[in-house]
Order: C-alpha cells, then sequence, then structure tokens
C-alpha cells in the first residue's frame, strides 16, 4: 500500500512528464502542421500547457507566489492567440 | 490525521486527472487529420485538465493550512477565453480555406470571414480609417 504522501511525489512526476511529453509533441505540431491555424492552435496548446507546468511546480515547491505567473500566462496567451488570429484575418492587428 | 491522508489523496487524484486529460488532449492535436477536427482536442480537453490542475492547487493549499482560492479565478479566466481562442482559430481555418467553406449565407453575398484583406480595403477605399 502506497503511503499518501508517495502518491503525490508520483502524481507530481506524472504530471511533470505528461505536461513536457505534451509540449514536445505541440512542438511536432507546430513543425508539421499543414495550415496555419494548426501553428496557431499548437502555440495556443503550448502556452496552456506551459501554465500547466507553472501550476504543478508550484504544488511541488508547496509555495503561493507562482499565482500571479501563471495569471499573467493565461493573459498573455489569449492576447496572443487573438492577434495571431486577427493578423491573418484581417491583415492588421489593430485598424 | 486523517484529513490530511484524505487531502493528499484527493490532490494527488486531481493532477492524475488534470495531466491525464492534457496529455490526451495534445495527443488528439497530434493525430487527428482534418484542422477542425483538430481544433476539438486541445481546447475542450486541454482546458478541463488545467481545470484539474487548478483545483489540485486549491486542495494542496489547504492541505498546507493556508487557504487560497486564487487559482479559481485563472479556472474562470481560462474557461472564458478558450472558447473564444477556438472560435477564432475556427474563423483562420475557414478564411484560410483549410476546410470545407461554408455554404453561401441567405441574405448576403458571401461571409465576413472569406473576405481578403485587401478586397475589404478595395471596398471602402481606405476612407474609414
Amino acid at each position: 500500500m502506497i503511503t499518501a504522501s508517495g502518491l503525490m511525489d508520483i502524481a507530481i512526476v506524472f504530471a511533470f512528464v505528461a505536461l513536457a511529453l505534451g509540449q514536445i509533441l505541440c512542438m511536432v505540431r507546430v513543425v508539421l502542421g499543414p495550415t496555419t491555424g494548426d501553428r496557431i492552435l499548437a502555440l495556443d496548446t503550448m502556452v496552456i500547457n506551459a501554465l500547466g507546468l507553472v501550476v504543478v511546480l508550484g504544488i511541488h515547491q508547496g509555495v503561493q507566489i507562482y499565482f500571479e505567473v501563471s495569471l499573467l500566462i493565461a493573459m498573455l496567451g489569449f492576447v496572443s492567440t487573438v492577434a495571431l488570429a486577427r493578423f491573418i484575418l484581417r491583415g492588421d492587428i489593430i485598424e | 490525521m486523517t484529513a490530511e491522508i484524505i487531502g493528499a489523496y484527493a490532490t494527488a487524484l486531481c493532477l492524475f486527472i488534470g495531466a491525464g486529460f492534457a496529455l490526451v488532449g495534445v495527443i488528439g492535436l497530434l493525430k487527428f487529420n482534418d484542422p477542425m477536427t483538430r481544433l476539438h482536442a486541445p481546447t475542450k480537453v486541454g482546458t478541463v485538465g488545467i481545470g484539474m490542475l487548478l483545483l489540485a492547487s486549491i486542495v494542496h493549499s489547504v492541505l498546507l493550512g493556508e487557504t487560497s482560492i486564487h487559482e479559481s479565478l485563472i479556472m474562470a479566466f481560462l474557461f472564458v477565453t478558450a472558447p473564444i481562442s477556438a472560435n477564432f482559430i475556427a474563423k483562420v481555418s475557414i478564411h484560410r480555406k483549410a476546410c470545407e467553406t461554408p455554404p453561401s449565407p441567405p441574405l448576403d453575398d458571401t461571409w465576413s470571414t472569406l473576405i481578403a484583406p485587401e478586397t475589404d480595403q478595395a471596398t471602402d477605399g481606405g476612407t474609414q480609417r
């Protein structure tokens, strides 16, 4: 029977490995991506996975200071995705 | 003592589910074979995965004795913005004709998403901006 703290360690390692593997697979899609929409989607997913990595790092270290980091990453990721999509759609970001 | 053990198990469970969902979303992004199908995997599944990771963070902060529900703010922001960015990416796919073109609208000539930037600037003569 695994103890609770042992299970926590396994879960944190699993989360780190899964999210890092996700980042690598996203990079594959960025390189392969036949269309522009696929590349924007893969970059958006990479930002969201990076947010997850920061959250798991905060759980691992047991500190609260990573909250602001993850909020800023979430906002910047959304704004950059919309900016890329608008650039493709309208040929300009701010008209 | 018992509450600590239950909290640790709940955190571990949330971490497993969240990381698994995020990984499944990315695998879907890699394996599906159509731009619009690929759009489904990370935008829905990945958002749930990150939501579970943030829930694990909340449970862990309760476990450490310094309760904070700040993470729910990130969760709300993510759940609001994920469909908007998915809609924008879908518009990009339609605009670049990467997927099936939608049928003509009943009243207008064409969809505004399909209009190329040059055509758009030519029609309004550049006087608007």
